[in-house]
């Protein structure tokens, strides 16, 4: 697999404040990357050390397998961090212009980008005279002017109404089904589980985890049971050597298992032994849960 | 370097208050043009004749117009200080260098822009001086036309090397108002050590040795102030009134030595920075 990038060891102070300690991972091509971390956790640190805007303190950090030099290789790079910056007296169309000048592409993909952000109408208007989601969406539609190689997102929901949040999903969404490579950092859950396929996740500047979003926790899921007796089904399950922590909220029993099981098998256990279910549902915890579970115990 | 200077164009042409404060820098030095052709008529008494001073003949208005029509790089000084500003304030810097421009083009494509104005400055005045020169010299002095063209040269200098000192604040404080306000501070703080110098701690002679090395006295001495010298023109007796005014070379090389210094600092200035 090609690799994108590569960070090793990588150290940033601010002072006496550690932002990022230490910190490896790899992002490689054609993969939906999230970044999690909780505020001051050093994601926007780490995105601004990769994108040349802070200086690192130690470690390293190499683009596309270190050929080309920084600077070079963000031109290769579509990335928007915290809020959209453009010229503010400068028209969409003007702003883009200037971008184009600066990554070295032609300016033939403007209305391209523009028509996929929905910002073609407007693109005469100055920047100033934008919503905070028009800015975001021009910021995206600047972005991906050269066709990125990897697209590097910021909080790119962050202040924006319901709306305009669904929109730049829908926009992410789109971009990652054309296979491009996606690095986002969020601290909000739900938005990282729908899109990303694999996360990196920092507390107080430090991985605690990096890989698919399926292996965060060495967990085998749980059941959520319901049925008449609910005593002997408690009794049942303790007995059962398949399962650990067993809690009983709002009439409903929440085992967890401690090794792999089918929802049949249970299903077919508890009927041997006389009991009928009501409701019967096999879950993985939500990457909300997987994350404070993670995060809280270290 | 033509897709780094577009890029600054860009930037500035299209900022309203750059765009009038450029034409402005430019509209301002035809005054001399038209100062140098008016008669102005006091109410029939008689009539102020500025050609008749001889100071629009060759090679004098060299001399002249350079130095008067420098003090219009305040206009352009301006321009210099908010492009590093407007950057830090529309946080665009950061937008630029993610972008893929990396700090020493961020720091070249300013400068080239500074050298092109400079130039077209120069050309500029060069111009301006030349029509009044032809207008009131006689055809005998075709020859000596081109005499004292070198503070054309001083001119250029003197451009880049203020503009330089203005971009280095600019990108020290961040803030145009505030950079403009330390430039000012600066001048005076300068002013204060060569009174001190002359007056105080040594003489004249070792102050003026001393200062030429201080930027805002060596941008000064590139042109020295030419009043002296029409005064010396139409007082031939007075001896004492003799200075040296020439364009010496090492005054430009002091001033190319700040030029190098200030565009280098600002460039480690803002590697050393995080964004």
């Amino acid at each position: 697999m090609e690799t994108i990038l590569t960070v090793q060891n990588l150290t940033k102070k601010f002072g006496f404040l550690t932002a990022v300690k230490d910190l490896s991972f790899t992002i490689e091509k054609g993969n939906v990357y999230g970044i999690l971390g909780p505020n001051g956790s050093g994601k926007s640190t780490t995105l601004g050390i990769i994108l040349n805007v802070v200086n690192r303190t130690a470690g390293d950090f190499s683009w596309f397998n270190g050929n080309t030099s920084t600077h070079e290789a963000l031109k290769k790079v579509g990335a928007i961090i915290e809020r959209p910056n453009f010229y503010p007296y400068m028209s969409a169309i003007q702003n883009l212009k200037l971008v184009c000048k600066i990554k070295e592409v032609s300016e033939t993909k403007i209305q391209e980008k523009l028509e996929l952000v929905g910002l073609w109408e407007r693109k005469d208007s100055k920047f100033k005279t934008y919503s905070l989601g028009m800015k975001q969406r021009l910021a995206i539609a600047s972005a991906l002017l050269n066709d990125p190689e990897i697209l590097i997102l910021d909080e790119p929901t962050n202040g924006l109404d319901p709306q305009g949040i669904h929109q730049i999903r829908q926009i992410i969404k789109k971009i990652a089904g054309q296979g491009t490579t996606i690095l986002l950092a969020s601290h909000l859950l739900d938005e990282v589980e729908k899109v990303c396929s694999h996360v990196v996740i920092l507390r107080k500047g430090e991985k605690l985890y990096s890989g698919p979003v399926d292996g965060m926790l060495a967990s085998h899921g749980f059941f959520e049971l319901r049925t008449t007796d609910m005593d002997k089904l408690e009794q049942l399950l303790d007995k059962n050597a398949s399962f650990g922590k067993i809690t009983r909220e709002n009439g409903t029993l929440t085992a967890f298992l401690k090794e792999e099981m089918q929802a049949e098998e249970l299903n077919k256990i508890l009927y041997e032994k006389g009991l009928v279910l009501s409701h019967l549902v096999k879950r993985k915890e939500s990457l909300e849960e997987q994350f404070l579970t993670l995060t809280k115990n270290n | 370097m033509v897709r780094l200077l577009h890029i600054e164009f860009i930037k500035l042409w299209n900022n309203r208050t750059s765009r009038i404060l450029i034409l402005t820098s430019f509209i301002f030095p035809f005054s001399i043009l038209i100062l140098s052709s008016i008669k102005i008529p006091f109410f029939g008494f008689f009539t102020l004749d500025l050609g008749k001073t001889g100071i629009f003949n060759v090679p004098i208005i060299w001399h002249i117009s350079t130095f008067f029509i420098a003090f219009f790089k305040i206009f352009f000084a301006i321009v210099v200080v908010s492009m590093i500003g407007n950057e830090y304030s529309n946080r665009t810097i950061k937008q630029n260098l993610i972008d893929g421009l990396s700090k020493k083009e961020f720091i070249l494509s300013k400068f080239y822009f500074i050298l092109t104005y400079s130039l077209i400055s120069s050309i500029v005045v060069f111009l301006i001086t030349l029509i009044i020169a032809l207008f009131h010299s006689s055809y005998t002095e075709m020859n000596l036309l081109f005499r004292g063209s070198e503070f054309v040269l001083a001119y250029f200098f003197k451009l880049v090397g203020f503009f330089s000192l203005c971009f280095f604040l600019g990108v020290l404080i961040k803030r145009s108002a505030f950079a403009l306000g330390f430039l000012f501070i600066s001048f005076i703080v300068e002013m204060i050590l060569y009174a001190l110098f002359k007056w105080k701690w040594f003489n004249d002679q070792i102050a003026d040795q001393i200062m030429q090395f201080f930027p805002f006295t060596s941008l000064w001495s590139l042109i020295n102030q030419p009043i002296q010298r029409v005064v010396a023109m139409s007082v031939p007796e007075k001896q004492d009134l003799i200075y040296d005014y020439s364009v010496h070379w090492h005054e430009v090389l002091i001033v190319v030595g700040w030029t190098g210094l200030f565009i280098y600092l600002s460039y480690v200035l803002l590697k050393k920075r995080d964004l």
